[in-house]
C-alpha cells in the first residue's frame, strides 16, 4: 500500500504545476505584456475629442473676416453597420460601389467597435439631403464640426488657410500636443497666430459598451478637460477699403499695401491677382491649391512682402535725398544741372534749382549727382576706397529705413529685399575694382535694388511719421487686450532728423498737385496728397508702375504703395489707384468715378 | 455503559462521543470548510461586477441581476449542507449505486423530455422557473458508485472483469451526457483517472493519455513532417541511450506506427468527426488572432480582459472589459476574467492559491480516511474541482480550448452551486466521522 500513497505527491505535484502555469501566464499577459492594456482601452473607452471653437478674425472696424461654419462629416461603426443596400448609398453619395467598399474596408480596419470618418465635409445640401435617408443605414451618423467660412472672399493671402495637420509636422516635437487629423494654421495669420487661435482641446473619456453604447464617463470624468475656445482676433485690415482695394486690382497683377502711419496698422494688403479663400475649405481643398499653385500667374505668391526682386525705382530718390540732406551733401536749396550725359532724363523738364523741383520733375541726372557727392565725400584718396566707405555709410542709413532686411510683419514668408553693399561688389568685381561709374543705377532706384511692397508702404509710414516707424502689422488686437504683439507697439527711428523731411514732403505734394502724380490729387475734396511715382525697370518685360503716397500732408492718417506689374509708368496706373484708395478711406466714398473706371478699363496695361 | 475506550490511529475514541453533534463539529474539517466559503463569498461579489453597470446601479441583493439570484442559491446550499451533514454518513456508502441509478434515470429521462436549450437537453424544467440540469449531479453520483466499487475490489489485482465495471460505471454517465449535447460536461468524468491512478491504476494509462494529447496539440501547431522527423530522431535518441531497446524492436516500430497514424488522423478527426464550434474552439486555441471578430472573439476579449487588469487590478466594479459585455458569459464560465480585471494578477494569483489550498487540503483529507471508499471518494472531489480548474482557467488565458464548464463555487448558477456543494459536504461528512470506520 506504502507505494501507492506515495502516489500522493504525483497527484499534488500535478495540482501545483498546474497552478504555478497558470500564475506564470497570468504573470506574462497582466504584467509583462501591455499589448492587452492598450486593447482594453480601445476597446472599452472612447475618446471623444472637444474641439475648441478656433478664434474668430475680426476687421478693425468688428467686421468679420473668418468664422467658423458647421461642416457635417459622416461617420460609421462598422459593428453596428449593415450594408444591405450599398447600391443606395452609393447613390446618395455619389461615389462608384467600389470606393463606398473601400472606405469601409479602411474603416472596418481602422477598428470594428469606434466610430470613424466614412466620408468627409459633406455640403450643407449634401448633409440634408442624407440626413433624411440615414435612417436606413444601421451604423452611419452625421457628426458636426466646424470648419473655417469667410464672410467676405478678401484678404485671402494675409488670412492664410488651416488644413490637416501633416506628418512632418506630427514629427516635430514644436507641435506637441497636435493629433493626426487635427487642423493647424497653414500660412498667413492662421499660421503666425495659431497659438492664439487655436484654444486648448478638450477630451471626455467616454466608456462604451460592446456595441459602442455610451455607458457613463471613465472614473466619473476624473481624466476629462474642456475646452478652451481661442482667442478672437482684431484685425487692423479696413475690410471695405480692403475690398475697394481688390475691387480696384482685380484682373491686374501687383500689390497695394496701406498703413496707418502712427501705429503701423494695417489698413489693406492686396495681392493681385488673388483668389477666394473658402476655396481652401471644403473638400476639394487638395486640388484648388494645385489648380493656384501651378497657374501662370502665381496666385498663390504673396506679392507684398514676397516680392523682393523688384528694385523701387524713382520712388527710391526720395531716400536719396533723405540720406544726403543728412549727411549734409546737399540742402534744400542745392541745385543741379539736368545733364543728360550722365544718365538719361525722361521727363523734359527746366532744371532743377533746389530739391523739392528735382523731386518734382523725379530728375535723374540730379539724384545721380547727388549720389556722387553722397558716395564721394573724400574719405580717402583712393576714388574706389572712397566709393566702397561711401557706399557703406550710405547703406547703413538706408537700413534703418527698414529696406533690405525683413521688417518683422506678422505674417509668414516675409522676404528682405536687397540693398546693395559693397561686400557684394568686392565679390562680382573684385576689392578696389569698382567706383561710383559702376554703381551709379542705384542713385534712381534701379540697379542692386529689391524693395518689397511691404517695404515701400512703410517708407511712406516713414515719411508721414517724419522719421520713425512703427512695425506693420496685421493684427491690433490679441483677445480683449487691445494691444498688438509688443513688438508692434515700439518706434523705429531712422539714422534721418526729423528737420530733413519737409522739403521732401513738399517736393512730395508738388509730384502730387503739378507733377507725375497728378492722378493722385485730391485737393478738390481737401486732401492734401505727398505722393512720388516710380517706374521699376523689369527686364523680363514690361515696366512695372510704381506709387507710393501718405495724405493728408498734415497729421497723415494713410500711407499706401501700390505697385502695378508690366503697367509701364507709375503715373498712368499705380497712381489712380492710390488715389482711390485713400480717397476712399479718408471719406469713405468715392468721387471720382471716371477715374475708377479708366483704373478699371486696364487700358494703361496695353500703353507702350 | 462498560465499553471500553478504543484507540484507533493513535487517538482515544469514546462511544459516548461519537454520536453527539457536538463532536460532529468538531470533527469537521473547518480548513475546507472555511475555504469553501471564501469561495463562495468571493465568487458572489464576482458575480455582482460581472452585472454591475455604472450607469444602471442596482443592489447586489437585487433578485432582478444575477448576484441577487446566487444569493438564494447559497442560501439553499446551506440548507443543503445541513441536510448532508445530519443524514447519517453511512448512507452515502451504502446508497451510492441507488443513487447512481437514479442519476442515470434522471439523466436518461432528461434526454428524452427536456426541450433543447441552445441546442443542449441537459435542462430539467421542474416548473416555476427553476430549473435543473442532472449532468451537475451525475458528477458526486459517480463518485459515490465508483469509490464502493472501488472499496469492494482491489485493482491491483487487475481483473480485467473488475476494470471493465468499473469504466462503464465512469463512462455511462458522460455517455448519455454526450447524448444531450452537454460535451464540456462529459468531459469532467476523465477526472477520475486521477483518483483511480491513486488507487493503483497503471500510470501507463496517465503516460498515454498525456502524450497522445500532446501529440494532438502538437499536430496542430507544427508541420506534419517535422513532427515525423522530431518524434523519430527522439526514438532513436533513446535506443542509443539505452541499446536494451533495441530487444524490444518490434515494440518501437509498433509505436512509431501508432504515433505517426495518430498525426496523420488528428486532420481528419478536427476537420471531419468535430461538429463547427467544436473546430472553432481548437482553432482558438490554437490562434485566435487568426479571426478575433469571429471564432477567436471570447479568448482575445477574455485575454484582453485579464490582461488589462495589470499587477494590481482596477478595483472592485472598476472593470471596463468584463461589464459592458465584451467578455461573453460574465458571470458564468467565464468569472475568471472579472477577477483578473479587477483584482490583477495579485487577485489571480490568490484566488488560485485558495484552489490550491483546497485541492491539496482534499487530498489531505482523503489520505486520512481508513476505508478505500472515503479515500477514494475524497480523491475524486479533488479531480473534478481539479479538472473544472483546469479547464475554466486554463480556457480563459487561452491555455484551454474554450470549453463551457464553470469555475467550483465561484460561477454563477444552482445546479453548479449546488453539486459542488453536495460533492464536498458528503466528503466532509464522511471525513468528520473517519474516526468510526475500521481499517479494513
Amino acid at each position: 500500500m506504502n507505494y501507492l500513497e506515495n502516489r500522493k505527491y504525483v497527484i499534488q505535484g500535478i495540482f501545483l504545476l498546474i497552478g504555478t502555469v497558470f500564475a506564470l501566464r497570468l504573470f506574462y499577459i497582466q504584467v509583462v505584456d501591455s499589448s492587452y492594456k492598450q486593447a482594453a482601452e480601445t476597446n472599452a473607452i472612447k475618446t471623444v475629442i472637444q474641439y475648441p471653437f478656433r478664434g474668430l478674425i475680426y476687421d478693425r472696424n468688428g467686421k468679420l473676416l473668418v468664422q467658423n461654419t458647421p461642416v457635417y462629416d459622416l461617420m460609421v461603426v462598422p459593428k453596428e453597420a449593415k450594408l444591405t443596400d450599398t447600391l443606395r448609398l452609393c447613390r446618395l453619395l455619389n461615389l462608384p460601389l467600389e470606393d463606398v467598399r473601400e472606405r469601409f474596408k479602411k474603416a472596418r480596419a481602422f477598428s470594428y467597435v469606434q466610430p470613424s470618418a466614412f466620408y468627409q465635409k459633406l455640403s450643407t445640401q449634401e448633409f440634408a439631403h442624407i440626413q433624411d435617408n440615414l435612417i436606413d443605414f444601421p451604423g452611419f451618423y452625421i457628426d458636426a464640426r466646424t470648419a473655417r467660412g469667410y464672410p467676405q472672399a478678401s484678404l485671402a493671402h494675409a488670412l492664410g488657410y488651416i488644413a490637416e495637420i501633416s506628418p512632418k509636422q506630427l514629427e516635430n516635437p514644436a507641435y506637441n500636443g497636435y493629433r493626426p487629423g487635427d487642423y493647424i494654421g497653414k500660412s498667413g495669420i492662421e499660421l503666425e497666430y495659431e497659438k492664439y487661435l487655436m484654444g486648448s482641446r478638450g477630451v471626455k473619456y467616454k466608456m462604451v459598451n460592446v456595441r459602442g453604447i455610451e455607458k457613463g464617463s471613465f472614473k466619473d470624468g476624473a481624466y476629462d478637460t474642456l475646452s478652451v475656445a481661442g482667442q478672437n482676433l482684431t484685425s487692423s485690415i479696413d475690410l471695405d477699403l480692403q475690398a475697394y482695394g481688390e475691387f480696384l486690382m482685380n484682373g491686374a497683377k501687383g500689390s497695394v499695401v496701406a498703413i496707418e502711419p502712427a501705429t503701423g496698422e494695417i489698413l489693406a494688403y492686396v495681392s493681385a491677382p488673388f483668389y477666394d479663400p473658402s476655396l481652401f475649405t471644403g473638400k476639394d481643398y487638395g486640388k484648388n491649391y494645385m489648380a493656384l499653385l501651378t497657374d501662370p500667374d502665381k496666385t498663390l505668391f504673396n506679392r507684398p512682402i514676397m516680392a523682393s526682386s523688384n528694385p523701387p525705382g524713382s520712388i527710391f530718390k526720395l531716400a536719396q535725398a533723405l540720406v544726403a540732406l543728412e549727411d549734409g551733401t546737399i540742402t534744400p536749396e542745392t541745385g543741379f544741372p539736368c545733364n543728360q550725359s550722365l544718365i538719361r532724363c525722361a521727363h523734359g523738364h527746366p532744371a532743377p534749382s533746389n530739391l523739392a523741383l528735382a523731386i518734382k520733375y523725379s530728375c535723374n541726372p540730379y539724384f545721380y549727382q547727388v549720389f556722387r557727392a553722397e558716395v564721394n565725400q573724400g574719405r580717402s584718396r583712393n576714388t574706389y576706397k572712397d566709393t566702397s566707405l561711401g557706399l557703406a555709410h550710405w547703406r547703413e542709413q538706408i537700413l534703418s529705413f527698414g529696406f533690405g532686411g525683413k521688417l518683422g510683419v506678422d505674417l509668414p514668408n516675409e522676404k528682405k529685399g536687397i540693398i546693395a553693399s559693397p561686400a557684394m561688389y568686392d565679390g562680382v568685381y573684385g576689392q578696389n575694382r569698382w567706383k561710383f561709374s559702376t554703381i551709379y543705377s542705384l542713385s534712381i532706384g534701379q540697379g542692386e535694388l529689391g524693395v518689397t511692397p511691404l517695404q515701400m508702404a512703410n517708407f511712406m509710414a516713414i515719411m508721414a511719421n517724419r522719421g520713425h516707424y512703427v512695425t506693420p502689422h496685421m493684427i491690433k488686437s490679441i483677445g480683449n487686450s487691445g494691444h498688438p504683439l509688443p513688438q508692434y507697439e515700439e518706434q523705429h527711428h531712422t539714422t534721418i532728423d526729423k528737420k530733413y523731411f519737409e522739403p521732401v514732403i513738399q517736393g512730395m505734394a508738388d509730384v502730387v498737385a503739378s507733377g507725375t502724380g497728378r492722378n493722385a490729387d485730391l485737393r478738390k475734396l481737401g486732401i492734401e496728397v505727398c505722393g512720388k511715382t516710380g517706374t521699376a525697370e523689369n527686364p523680363q518685360g514690361k515696366d512695372h508702375a510704381v506709387f507710393v503716397a501718405f495724405a493728408p500732408r498734415d497729421n497723415p492718417k494713410i500711407a499706401i504703395a501700390v505697385y502695378v506689374e508690366n503697367a509701364g509708368f507709375g503715373a498712368q496706373s499705380a497712381a489712380p489707384i492710390a488715389g482711390l484708395m485713400i480717397e476712399k478711406y479718408l471719406t469713405d466714398s468715392v468721387s471720382r468715378k471716371p477715374m475708377e473706371k479708366w483704373v478699371l478699363s486696364r487700358k494703361y496695361l496695353e500703353v507702350e | 455503559m462498560g465499553v471500553e475506550p478504543k484507540v484507533l490511529g493513535g487517538r482515544i475514541v469514546t462511544p459516548q462521543s461519537r454520536r453527539t453533534s457536538n463532536s460532529m463539529l468538531m470533527n469537521m474539517d473547518w480548513v475546507t470548510v472555511l475555504l469553501y466559503f471564501l469561495l463562495v463569498g468571493l465568487g458572489w461579489m464576482n458575480i455582482y461586477a460581472a452585472v454591475y453597470s455604472p450607469d444602471n446601479v442596482v443592489n447586489i441583493l437585487s433578485f432582478d441581476i444575477n448576484s441577487g439570484k446566487q444569493l438564494v442559491w447559497i442560501g439553499a446550499s446551506l440548507l443543503l449542507i445541513l441536510v448532508l451533514l445530519v443524514v447519517d454518513y453511512k448512507v452515502y456508502e451504502h446508497l451510492a449505486y441507488p443513487i447512481y441509478g437514479t442519476i442515470i434515470l434522471l439523466l436518461l429521462v432528461t434526454l428524452v423530455i427536456a426541450k433543447p436549450i441552445a441546442g443542449s437537453r441537459s435542462w430539467l424544467d421542474l416548473g416555476g422557473g427553476i430549473r435543473l440540469q442532472p449532468a451537475e449531479l451525475a458528477k458526486f453520483a459517480t463518485a459515490l458508485a465508483a469509490s464502493k466499487f472501488l472499496g469492494s475490489i482491489s485493482l491491483r489485482q487487475q481483473n480485467f472483469k473488475d476494470q471493465m465495471k468499473l469504466a462503464a460505471i465512469t463512462l455511462l454517465p458522460p455517455a448519455i451526457i454526450i447524448l444531450q449535447n452537454e460535451t464540456g460536461s462529459a468531459l469532467v468524468f476523465a477526472a477520475f483517472v486521477l483518483a483511480y491512478f491513486r488507487e493503483g491504476m497503471s500510470p501507463l494509462i496517465l503516460i498515454v493519455g498525456g502524450t497522445a494529447a500532446a501529440i494532438f496539440i502538437l499536430t496542430l501547431l507544427v508541420p506534419k513532417l517535422y513532427l515525423i522527423i522530431g518524434i523519430t530522431l527522439l526514438m532513436a535518441l533513446a535506443t542509443w541511450l539505452d541499446y536494451r531497446l533495441l530487444r524490444r524492436f518490434k515494440t518501437m516500430i509498433v509505436l512509431w506506427v501508432a504515433v505517426v497514424s495518430m498525426i496523420f488522423s488528428v486532420d481528419y478527426f478536427v476537420n471531419k468527426i468535430l461538429q463547427p464550434h467544436q473546430q472553432n474552439r481548437i482553432k482558438a486555441l490554437i490562434n485566435p488572432e487568426a479571426d478575433p471578430l469571429g471564432y477567436g472573439w471570447n479568448v482575445t476579449q477574455s485575454k484582453i480582459a485579464i490582461g488589462s487588469g495589470g499587477f494590481w487590478g482596477k478595483g472592485f466594479l472598476e472593470g471596463t472589459q468584463t461589464k459592458f459585455d465584451f467578455v461573453p458569459e460574465q458571470s458564468t464560465d467565464f468569472i475568471f476574467c472579472t477577477i483578473g480585471e479587477e483584482h490583477g494578477w495579485l487577485g489571480s494569483t490568490i484566488l488560485i492559491s485558495i484552489f490550491m489550498l483546497l485541492l491539496i487540503r482534499i487530498v489531505f483529507i482523503a489520505e486520512r480516511q481508513k476505508s478505500v471508499f472515503g479515500r477514494t471518494y475524497g480523491y475524486c472531489v479533488a479531480s473534478i474541482i481539479f479538472f473544472h480548474f483546469l479547464v475554466n482557467v486554463g480556457m480563459t488565458i487561452g491555455l484551454a480550448p474554450v470549453v463551457g464548464i464553470p469555475l467550483p463555487f465561484f460561477s454563477y448558477g444552482g445546479s453548479s452551486l449546488w453539486s459542488f456543494t453536495i460533492l464536498l459536504f458528503i466528503l466532509i461528512a464522511i471525513d468528520a466521522n473517519r474516526s468510526q470506520e475500521l481499517v479494513r
